[in-house]
């Protein structure tokens, strides 16, 4: 599972002094999908330019808080704070709360009627109101950046998985966030994609973007968190540097988990 | 063989058959643009997160869905012109005319909503998820992504709602519109008995002639512009 050549890792500490004042935070916030009570009392924390990794078995919530952050799922109880604003119920003032929350999915979502190019400027032209031009040549920045410039007047169908999800970061990043959420975005990749699309998180977490990653990518993890929360049925178990989860985890959940994912 | 030739020159010699068939495709135009119009507003009020909103688009499309044309038709004719005494315009035949394009609009508008429903649901629930996302509120997301991906999804179904609009046009006979083809065959039967195969063949082809290629266009269009996942 460990991707790359990290043999030597960095190991960043849990509370790097050169981490900013609390970008995201989350107050007895609780969940529930009819019975499933899929969210319990989570209490977290993300402080600007802090890259956190949430991990933990299928069915464990962790999807489902980083979607509850952008309000993509709403939730029962509790609170969420961006930026020290609570989070909008609905309308404008959702939207607008939005546009600075980057979100990478899964299934990459781009536009499927739009090219690559027009993915990246949608955003900056219809919500941030950017000159057509302007955006043009920021979205080919970033298309630069990911490394798919020269796909840019293509369709999302003509692309690989990875390409595509490079894309998606791209345009997410053209909004200018002050977070990114990641929600498993190398699961549905093919094996030799899931690097590409590492090495662009890596970089941008090395830049200073705060993020959030739903990922099993330990190797990320270690590369680039400076902090892992472990989930198990809608609760918080552990929480770590990547380090000491990945080599000493402390709860009897954390080590079945880990000894499972690590068994072959 | 010529002789039945010879009685179709004889119908279309003393009756304005092509006419009438224009009276047709012109209710037929207007009504496709207002009730696509109609149709994609009540769409859109279905799928808008607001309840209230969802709830009067139902029951739009439940009442009108399932109210026979004939009698929207004859609503027009009796209620809104004869009780209401509302004009449309000065004219008789153009104001009968409007009616019956009301009529067929707000007849198939509820079938059009339900078409380009069902292209909405050709459409990934991510697709909205990543235009949220982005920072677009409801209406900009659909405009910009739901709707331009779910019309393609749904040129099919529309298609078969324009091809059932052009044969329900001639139900315009019943707000009053004299000059369509419904009324004219019923004309033509009555001073002409002798001729009804003749009379029969020549507004069944007459359809077929027209229908067909709106068949054979939307399965092309459908193919051509279908989004590539």
């Amino acid at each position: 599972m460990d991707h790359g050549e990290a043999t030597t890792t960095t190991e960043p500490a849990g509370t790097s002094p050169t981490l900013g004042p609390p970008l995201v935070e989350l107050k007895d916030v609780n969940k529930h999908f009819g019975d499933l009570h899929v969210l319990q009392d989570i209490d977290l924390t993300v402080r600007k330019g802090e890259v956190l990794v949430v991990i933990g078995p299928s069915g464990s919530g962790k999807s489902t808080l980083c979607r509850a952050i952008n309000r993509l799922e709403t939730i029962d109880s509790g609170e969420i704070r961006i930026d020290g604003q609570p989070l909008p119920e609905e309308g404008k003032a959702l939207a607008k709360l939005r546009a600075d929350v980057g979100m990478v999915f899964q299934a990459f979502n781009l536009f499927a009627h739009k090219t690559i190019l027009e993915n990246v400027t949608l955003g900056p032209i219809k919500v941030r109101r950017e000159r057509t031009s302007a955006a043009k040549e920021r979205a080919l920045a970033l298309l630069d950046r990911v490394g798919v410039k020269n796909q840019a007047g293509k369709m999302p169908a003509q692309l690989s998985g990875g390409q595509q999800q490079r894309v998606a970061i791209a345009r997410a990043l053209a909004m200018q966030p002050k977070v990114m959420l990641f929600d498993e975005p190398t699961s549905a990749l093919d094996p030799e994609m899931i690097n590409e699309v590492l090495d662009v998180m890596v970089a941008l977490a090395k830049e200073g973007m705060t993020m959030i990653v739903v990922t099993h990518e330990m190797g990320f993890a270690r590369k680039a968190a400076n902090r892992v929360v472990f989930m198990s049925d809608g609760q918080i178990v552990e929480e770590a540097t990547p380090e000491e989860f990945f080599t000493a985890p402390r709860s009897d959940r954390a080590k079945d988990f880990l000894s499972k994912i690590l068994s072959h | 063989m010529g002789d039945f030739l010879s009685q179709f020159a004889e119908l279309f010699a003393n009756y304005d058959v092509l006419g009438a068939f224009w009276v047709n495709i012109q209710l037929t135009f207007w009504a496709a643009i207002f009730s696509l119009i109609l149709g994609t507003v009540l769409a859109l009020m279905r799928i808008s997160p607001i309840a209230s909103l969802q709830w009067a688009g139902t029951a739009y499309v439940n009442i009108l869905r399932n109210t026979p044309l004939t009698i929207i038709m004859t609503f027009m004719f009796l209620a809104v012109w004869t009780q209401l005494q509302i004009r449309m315009s000065d004219d008789f035949a153009t104001n009968f005319f409007r009616f019956a394009v009301i009529g067929l609009t707000v007849y198939h508008a509820a079938f059009v909503c339900e078409a380009i429903r069902s292209g909405v649901n050709t459409v990934p629930l991510g697709q909205a998820e990543a235009a949220r996302a982005i920072g677009l509120p409801f209406l900009p997301a659909a405009r910009l992504i739901i709707l331009p991906q779910a019309f393609r999804g749904a040129i099919a179904p529309l298609g078969n709602t324009l091809i059932a609009l052009l044969k329900n046009s001639t139900v315009a006979a019943a707000a009053s519109v004299s000059t369509e083809t419904s009324t004219l065959m019923r004309e033509m039967i009555e001073s002409n008995s002798d001729l009804i195969y003749a009379i029969f063949m020549t507004f069944a082809i007459g359809f077929v002639i027209l229908v067909i290629p709106i068949g054979l266009l939307t399965t092309y269009l459908s193919n051509r512009l279908a989004v590539r996942r």
